[in-house]
């Protein structure tokens, strides 16, 4: 190809690229190394409120923001270096729970919570999805073909369900006497209460991914078990080799490129953990990165929020996600590329 | 009979298709455009579905009000004429100076408003107060009176009272409470923090909750939660509310603007036998362990005089006393023509024995904000009652230097 046809081709999603990915993150960048503050002025006020019969009037002292002639607020910005991470990260407190030995008083930081939580969530749901995904699709690869169609639509169903819908359905199953929890007192025959502790509320937010992310490894490792040499598995037949043996040596080598891609998804994917949280309002026992960042942009009742530390958390997620995605990316690349280095 | 069904049959349709125009009951014909941002609860819908009557009105009723309202009044010209609002909620507009006074077009249009409803900030009218809100004590009747226990007055009560309960096996749970992570959990601790005696925030815009109040709110929030469904930390007003009304609690502390929903035949289990009663008091203040709401509504300064005046008109047909006899039991209303009814007798008890009003400002929103995601982990036994108030105290600091109070 032409590289002026190239160019044209490639240019318009280039444009898009550096104006809705690029620029904001230069300025989430920025914003977190600066604080931008209204300027506030300290008053006396009258407010008068309802109570009963009469009204209630008390004069205090209430700081207020300085409005210009506009009716904007005044700010003002300054550079702050890495205060904001400091603030976030608590790095001498954490250091003192890390040297105590007190990885329990580490957790209770919100940072480091939430990082502790992140990390299990895409470990242990990463191999659950892959070997899920794989199982399922070797299984399907093996039913009658007529049976096929209908396996493959009903496996992706809880792929099609938006998130958030599939979270809060699952927690309607199991939240108060939900029809699953009283199913399961009835048959364990005591009181169960899965949301009042940590544990249950995590196993639930891991079951829903895995049933959630499944059906996606499930489509593209069943895409590429069609695309297997059937030579090579009757030879491996002829040669003796259990069913075992051929998964292991035939069919996992062929499909580790697509491991490899599905992996990276999911690990991109899982790291960024939101919808579990805000689905399962799991929020008292445990948060996550993303879930960090958002609750320091909403806006409390007197319409504050945290911009420069949402910032600095957005940041650290991204690079969380770079460090985890180096491993997969560079065997991605000897792949395609180290034979020629 | 005939009008009122035709005027119910004019509030469903205005409500469904608001601004299509069923000017049923309204005194005159609206024709400049005007849309409102309010909260979604009981009274907001009746009060926006009276308004609707008077034509080209759009309400969005939604329960995320206050995360829009700030963005969407500076706005120029603002999104909404016209928006509801709280002690708190108006906090943010006034400091953004985005709400206008309102004097001019009271004088003009709202001789009929009673003194107590015009919320004053310097003197000036800034908001027009339609209703008032509070927690309450609300409990099942006839099972206190099964047990022989008289209507608890104070939170030891409540405690003994639920220890009966609980004895006999009567229900699921003694007690329900609004005890979800986030501004509920958070406003029970103010509750009981100025039941005690306490404040949130000290001079100079200092936290002040880290003493002998915060530590005995935190352990008898501990002993309360020892009574009810050990999901509290999931459960919100309404989650109570169908508590209430399925039959498996016997008290909580709940909102007022829930009382009638408790003899909604409808949907309630328990028609008639939920009593209103004051909020108990907490320690030896006397002060009932509450705080007092108003929801009422503003005008947005950045539009033209003329739609203010055609919003503010609407929303006078919206206060009006037609409404308030339509939908007397929906709340506590302040409007002339309510009748006290007796659901209505605990927030008024309450307010009687001297619950003190929101205290609503920046810091306390900070502050509000911050005990509402800190408390959970000391409910959940990860913290002790010292660490979690210091660890509030903390991220108060951070966040109230980070937005400039401190």
């Amino acid at each position: 190809m032409k590289f002026k046809t190239f160019a044209w081709f490639v240019g318009p999603s280039l444009l898009m690229m550096l104006l809705f990915i690029l620029a904001p993150l230069i300025s989430v960048f920025w914003q977190s190394f600066n604080l931008t503050q209204p300027v506030m002025q300290t008053q006396m006020v009258e407010t008068c409120t309802p109570g009963f019969i009469t009204q209630i009037c008390v004069t205090e002292e209430k700081t207020i923001p300085v409005l210009d002639d506009e009716g904007n607020m005044v700010t003002t910005t300054t550079f702050v270096g890495f205060d904001v991470y400091r603030e976030l990260l608590q790095p001498e407190k954490a250091w003192q729970k890390i040297t105590a030995g007190d990885w329990r008083g580490l957790l209770l930081i919100d940072f480091w919570g939430a990082l502790r939580f992140t990390l299990t969530f895409t470990f242990i749901t990463l191999p659950l999805v892959i070997g899920l995904g794989l199982g399922l699709a070797v299984a399907v690869n093996s039913l009658v073909k007529s049976l096929r169609g209908s396996v493959i639509f009903i496996t992706l169903l809880p792929f099609i369900i938006t998130p958030v819908i599939g979270a809060l359905s699952i927690k309607w199953l199991f939240i108060g006497d939900g029809i699953l929890t009283a199913a399961l007192e009835w048959w364990l025959d005591k009181d169960i209460a899965m949301f009042a502790e940590a544990w249950t509320i995590e196993f639930l937010m891991l079951f829903y991914r895995v049933w959630h992310a499944a059906p996606f490894a499930f489509v593209v490792f069943y895409a590429g078990l069609q695309t297997i040499n059937s030579d090579s598995l009757e030879s491996a037949v002829i040669d003796g080799a259990s069913r075992l043996q051929q998964l292991w040596y035939i069919v996992i080598p062929h499909l580790m490129p697509l491991i490899v891609f599905v992996s990276l998804i999911h690990l991109m994917d899982a790291y960024r953990v939101f919808e579990e949280i805000v689905g399962f309002s799991s929020q008292s026992h445990v948060i996550s990165l993303q879930w960090l960042t958002y609750e320091f942009l909403v806006p409390d009742q007197a319409g504050n929020r945290s911009v420069s530390r949402a910032s600095a958390s957005a940041m650290l997620t991204m690079i969380g996600i770079i460090f985890l995605l180096i491993y997969p990316l560079r065997k991605t690349w000897k792949q395609y590329y180290g034979g020629n280095s | 009979m005939q009008a009122k069904t035709i005027k119910n049959l004019a509030l469903a349709s205005a409500l469904t298709l608001a601004s299509s125009g069923a000017f049923a009951a309204c005194s005159f014909n609206n024709d400049v455009q005007l849309k409102s941002l309010s909260s979604g609860f009981d009274a907001w819908k009746a009060v926006t579905g009276a308004m609707a009557e008077c034509g080209n009105f759009t309400p969005t009723l939604d329960n995320d009000f206050k995360e829009k309202q700030p963005d969407a009044f500076a706005a120029k010209p603002a999104l909404y004429q016209i928006g509801g609002v709280n002690n708190a909620t108006l906090v943010p507009l006034l400091n953004a100076d985005t709400v206008r006074a309102l004097d001019d077009l009271v004088a003009k249009y709202g001789s009929h408003l009673q003194p107590s409803q015009l919320i004053k900030i310097d003197g000036k009218i800034m908001a027009v107060a339609m209703m008032v809100n509070n927690q309450h004590l609300m409990y099942r009747h006839d099972i206190l009176a099964d047990l022989g226990i008289a209507e608890p007055k104070t939170y030891q009560d409540v405690l003994a009272a639920a220890a009966k309960i609980k004895a006999a096996g009567v229900v699921d749970y003694p007690l329900g409470g609004t005890y979800m992570t986030g501004w509920n959990l958070g406003e029970e601790f103010v509750n009981m923090h100025l039941g005690f005696g306490g404040s949130l925030i000290g001079s100079g815009n200092q936290p002040a909750i880290d003493n002998a109040q915060g530590i005995a709110t935190l352990e008898m929030m501990k002993s309360l939660t020892a009574y009810m469904d050990p999901e509290f930390l999931v459960s919100d007003s309404t989650y109570v509310q169908k508590q209430f009304q399925s039959g498996k609690i016997a008290m909580a502390n709940l909102w007022a603007s829930r009382a009638a929903a408790m003899n909604n035949a409808e949907e309630s289990q328990v028609v008639g036998m939920v009593k209103m009663a004051s909020a108990p008091v907490i320690s030896e203040t006397g002060i009932p362990a509450s705080t007092l709401w108003w929801d009422g509504i503003v005008i947005a300064s950045n539009i033209s005089d003329a739609e203010a005046e055609a919003a503010f008109k609407v929303v006078m047909e919206g206060l009006d006393t037609e409404m308030v006899k339509a939908n007397n039991d929906k709340a506590v209303w302040l409007i002339s023509g309510y009748q006290p009814s007796a659901a209505a007798e605990g927030a008024i008890a309450t307010a009687m024995n001297g619950a003190k009003p929101y205290a609503a400002g920046g810091p306390e929103g900070i502050m509000h904000g911050v005990l509402g995601s800190g408390l959970a982990d000391y409910l959940t036994g990860k913290k002790d009652a010292a660490t979690t108030l210091a660890d509030i105290e903390a991220a108060y600091t951070s966040k109230a230097k980070e937005a400039g109070y401190l």
